[in-house]
């Protein structure tokens, strides 16, 4: 399991990067943490001719409140935001997401932008992001446009980053103090990959919820008209109105055709509203 | 005037360190700082790496195989190997049907991963270069996959010349129609997964070759380095004093490096071929695709019961998935055949028939793995006591103290004529129940749980045979024949001992226990005692560990050759001591007679510095001896343990979590029992690994599924519970120091007693889960398909 030949370049700023990215004549994969990328490239399944190593990057490491948002840079690693290095808005919520990711070691390493690049529906930020309305700046060589997690993730593995382009910064809206936070997920074992995700940030008081199901074959269900999965309504009373059969219709239409598999999802769901209205 | 004990030592100055004594492994203080020295960190000059091509599919002609010119000189194929013979694992069996597994493929490939060429090259990742340069012309053949389609005339054939796919069909029967008319009768399919064996250090192994000694070196990850060598030299048609075959520090074994790998015999052609050592470490996507398979069991059982849960007879059908090839020198039916006169265990029945068949598929040769049949017949036949104490109306305890064995009856011989040596099996049992609280499980159970969980209880018992000899693997008849065991044992110049033995450590901690032994016969310091093992070229024949034999058969040479070293010793001090030899005894590593005594280590001085100081009739042979030994009888030890698991089942999340874990064990007089305690928790934790999370599926094509461990999941320290264990011994009356062999039975009793607390809890919804692992997806699949049946028809 050692890796095909490739090159390797370790750019010292964005700018050098992109430039690097947009003017490569042969495939190129940037490389943050590695936790994905580094067992991929061992077991061959990519072999890209070039490496872009964005480490080095500061820009990239840099976390901010600006305004009514969170502004991280993409090389911020799990452990810095479960670590509180972070500045938080989400009433801890990120925080609880990062401690319950993979391993310490993964954690230590991993990148919030390199996981959402990779793009694998079981990773955690995929679906707590999207449930936390996040966008993302996303920058190549000619500039910077902006995109809703949920317009990101296109599929299983793939993303809506085009050849040359990198995820810059992730946008997190601040938490209103009214809103309630719900996150689940089932994992065979600690540390795993989930095979179930349930994330809910739901407003009683505005009447809003971001539901998301994730961990399917496909991108996660982001669903933010989520009034039918409380009986028409989302008010106080939201965790006893959750209906089930709506959120296991939404998995039917996804694709997900096994009845046990939906209900797992679903049970995991069901416990992340709990747990907003807990 | 000599000590009436047989063990002189005991209880003198230097107490605590022999039988008995909960010493700090020795070992551990290379291993846990990280100086062990494994395979992979052998150095040698001009040391090249291999990586293999190997066949994507499972079942396919070859039709061509390209190599790209730049690359010629760098890879061989099986065209190149002229002279070497395949590995022929042949059993003596009646009706056994001979596979040959050629070491790089000709003519077709049989399972994925099977070797096809081997590409060397100045480090590992240009050899995958290489080897990912080489290109095959396969002409795919429909793969047999599954083993009970596979035994179904017409099936595609893995070996065409054979006309079926069976290796090996076994039956054996006591009078089951008298069973027929029992008011009791249940009857199951149950199989247990695929797994692989998943030692910390996979395989692997460095070849090198040495003019002045005329002789090849095989540096391996073998836990049977004797065996290795006489496999080696059949394949070669070497004489084996050609070769040396020596196991470094070995991270785990569990059955999967007792056997002959075809990489073995490869890289020793290779290194003699190009005049320089080579390498090849085994990586975890090769072990998990292409080499380390066990346990796919299928049972089709019926038991019958009377009224009162008193077993009447048991009737199965045992189908074991043996893979493409006889595995070396195990053979391809150690599982199967084994099935038929393991499964009644511990327990009582006037009749009984099993027919076991031993299937050859597209799929990796199956290995003997920790516990070797016995955990998928534990779990079979605890399973199905479950059931019959349901029909019947009784705690599934009670059922199993109706029908196990008494003490009264031992020495005992049970239906199928295995011996159980000692033992207080019912004793194990009770023991277990009132541990794990029954009685307050159940009333937990009748409050029910807050969070929706459900709650279960589960018990299983099992017993191990161990260390069985020459008598019971004589009948097998396949490569290797366990006899005689020896040691050697040598003082130094310096009063130190040298203990060499032909079996293997690799986490059985036995440079601490044969040490122990050793102390207990000559009072010699554990810390002065150094074993050597490992080494063909150092040590005596053995078949090597495996069995879990070690402790009784090496143990048991250690302490002949150290009682006659000891004689000898004694028989010198009285020279010394200008006694009557009869007149002075050997204690506490001291030759003492009335008038005084005289050390271990000033009798080896003079023997060896000063032999101007003994007498011209001193006997000899001097200070070193190499001795055997056998148990008086060879039939094996039998340990056995009862275990009682608590778990939480989410019958939504389809999650189990274990709450409680009791082991009551029986393993004879334990020589340390902290080292038996450690294999106790390894063995659970592997246990546990087969309950819940261990599984290598195949599609239909043959192509293993988990290539990662990402996909082939190992249980984690937060997946093992600290377990409570408790300890009976019951001596062998057979062995040294009424020892019994105690290595796998961690590993064999878990998956049943926690899939009976699954079931447990879950028997109220109408589920019954008769499959391991017992994973989420088929905990939730059960609890629904159950729903679905409950719910009236519209």
């Amino acid at each position: 399991m050692k890796p095909a030949p490739f090159g390797y370049e370790r750019p010292r700023d964005l700018q050098a990067a992109l430039a690097v990215l947009g003017e490569a004549k042969v495939s190129a994969k940037i490389i943050a943490g590695g936790q994905s990328l580094g067992p991929m490239l061992n077991l061959r399944l990519v072999e890209p001719q070039l490496i872009v190593d964005i480490t080095g990057l500061a820009e990239l490491k840099q976390a901010e409140r600006r305004g009514d948002e969170l502004v991280l840079g993409a090389c911020v690693t799990h452990a810095d935001i479960e670590d509180g290095r972070i500045p938080d808005v989400t009433r801890g919520a990120m925080q609880g997401v990062a401690g319950n990711i993979a391993y310490r070691a993964v954690r230590n390493r991993g990148t919030v932008g390199g996981s959402l690049s990779h793009a694998d529906p079981a990773a955690d930020w995929l679906s707590a992001l999207s449930a936390l309305g996040a966008r993302l700046t996303l920058r190549n060589l000619s500039g910077a446009r902006m995109v809703a997690m949920e317009d990101f993730i296109v599929g299983a593995l793939e993303s809506a980053l085009r050849d040359g382009e990198i995820v810059e910064t992730i946008h997190v809206p601040a938490m209103p103090a009214s809103a309630h936070w719900g996150y689940a997920k089932s994992c065979r074992k600690t540390g795993e990959f989930a095979h179930a995700i349930g994330a809910i940030l739901i407003d009683p008081s505005a009447a809003t919820a971001r539901v998301v199901i994730g961990a399917i074959d496909s991108a996660p269900i982001v669903i933010t008209n989520a009034a039918e999965l409380f009986g028409g309504r989302i008010a106080g009373d939201y965790k006893d109105r959750f209906d089930a059969r709506i959120a296991d219709v939404l998995l039917a239409n996804a694709g997900v055709s096994n009845a046990a598999h939906r209900h797992i999802h679903v049970s995991v769901l069901k416990r992340a509203v709990r747990e907003a209205g807990a | 005037m000599r000590n009436e004990r047989e063990f002189p030592s005991a209880g003198g100055a230097g107490a605590g360190q022999g039988v008995g004594a909960r010493l700090p492994r020795k070992e551990d203080d290379r291993l846990m700082r990280g100086r062990g020295q494994f395979v992979a960190d052998i150095r040698l000059a001009g040391l090249q790496d291999v990586a293999f091509v190997r066949s994507p599919l499972a079942h396919a002609l070859i039709r061509g195989i390209h190599v790209p010119e730049r690359f010629r000189g760098s890879v061989f194929t099986a065209a190149d190997l002229v002279g070497v013979n395949p590995i022929r694992a042949v059993s003596g069996l009646p009706g056994f049907k001979i596979s040959e597994q050629p070491v790089l493929a000709t003519g077709k490939v049989r399972q994925v991963g099977e070797l096809v060429a081997m590409c060397v090259a100045p480090t590992r990742a240009e050899a995958e270069d290489i080897a990912a340069a080489v290109t095959l012309d396969l002409e795919e053949l429909p793969a047999v996959y599954d083993m009970r389609k596979a035994r179904e005339p017409g099936s595609v054939l893995v070996h065409e010349h054979w006309g079926d796919n069976v290796f090996l069909e076994t039956s054996f029967e006591v009078d089951i129609s008298s069973a027929l008319d029992a008011p009791i009768k249940v009857s199951r399919e149950i199989s247990t997964a695929r797994q692989c064996m998943s030692p910390l250090e996979g395989r692997g192994v460095v070849a090198t070759f040495d003019h002045r000694l005329d002789q090849l070196t095989l540096y391996s990850s073998a836990q049977m380095p004797h065996i290795t060598r006489s496999g080696l030299a059949e394949c070669l048609g070497m004489e084996q004093g050609r070769i040396r075959v020596v196991s470094p520090d070995v991270g785990g074994g569990f059955g999967h490096k007792g056997i002959l790998l075809p990489e073995e015999v490869c890289l020793s052609w290779l290194t003699m071929r190009r005049g320089h050592p080579v390498r090849w470490t085994e990586d975890r996507r090769e072990h998990l695709t292409a080499s380390s398979n066990c346990r796919e069991h299928h049972y089709k059982i019926t038991v019958y019961a009377d009224r009162d849960g008193r077993l009447r007879g048991i009737d199965c059908e045992a189908t074991v998935d043996s893979g493409a090839y006889s595995s070396y020198p195990f053979s391809a039916c150690l599982e199967a055949a084994q099935v038929a006169s393991i499964l009644p265990g511990p327990y009582l029945m006037p009749a009984y028939r099993c027919r076991t068949f031993s299937v050859a598929t597209n799929k990796c040769p199956i290995l003997p793995y920790r516990g070797v049949a016995r955990t998928g017949v534990c779990f079979a036949l605890e399973l199905m006591l479950d059931l019959v104490a349901a029909e019947a109306g009784l705690e599934p305890g009670e059922v199993r103290l109706r029908n196990l064995v008494q003490p009264g009856q031992m020495p005992f011989d049970n239906i199928t004529n295995k011996h159980f040596d000692s033992g207080d099996y019912p004793e194990a049992m009770r023991r277990a129940l009132a541990s794990i609280d029954i009685e307050g499980v159940r009333a937990r159970q009748r409050n029910g749980e807050a969070d929706g969980r459900r709650i279960g209880v589960g018990v299983s018992i099992y017993c191990e045979q161990a260390a069985h000899g020459t008598s019971v693997y004589s009948g097998w008849g396949i490569p290797m024949v366990p006899g005689h065991e020896q040691a050697s044992a040598r003082l130094t110049p310096d009063g130190g001992l040298e203990l060499r033995v032909g079996v293997h450590s690799h986490g059985q901690g036995m440079e601490t226990t044969l040490a122990q032994v050793a102390y207990e016969m000559l009072g010699v310091d554990v810390a002065r005692v150094r074993l050597i093992h490992g080494d063909t070229a150092m040590t005596p024949y053995s078949t090597g560990t495996w069995g879990s034999r070690s402790m009784v058969m090496a143990g048991g040479a250690v302490a002949a050759a150290c009682r006659e070293l000891g004689e000898r010793a004694r028989r010198i001090g009285a020279k010394l001591l200008q006694h009557d030899p009869a007149a002075v005894v050997l204690q506490n590593g001291e030759v003492r007679g009335v008038n005084g005594s005289v050390t271990l280590k000033e009798i080896a001085h003079t023997w060896y510095r000063r032999p101007q100081d003994l007498p011209a009739d001193v006997d000899p042979g001097g200070l070193e001896v190499t001795a055997g030994y056998k148990p008086r009888r060879d039939t094996g030890t039998f340990s056995y343990a009862a275990h009682a698991a608590v778990v939480a089942v989410d019958p939504d999340l389809g999650e189990v979590e274990i709450l409680d874990y009791v082991i009551v064990e029986d393993g004879g007089v334990l020589v340390n029992p902290m080292v038996v305690d450690g294999q106790i928790y390894g063995g659970l934790a592997q246990g546990i690994g087969t309950a819940l999370y261990e599984e290598m599926p195949f599609d239909a094509a043959g192509q293993p599924l988990a290539t990662t461990l990402a996909d082939y999941l190992l249980p984690g320290p937060t997946e093992v519970p600290a377990p409570r264990l408790d300890h009976m011994e019951t001596p062998s009356p057979y062995t040294q120091f009424g020892v019994k062999g105690i290595g796998e039975g961690g590993a064999i009793a878990p998956p049943a007693a926690i899939a009976n607390a699954v079931n447990d809890a879950l028997r109220p919804l109408g589920v019954e889960l008769m499959q391991s692992p017992i994973t989420p997806y088929r905990v939730v699949e059960a609890v629904l398909a159950a729903r679905d049946a409950e719910r009236p028809a519209a």
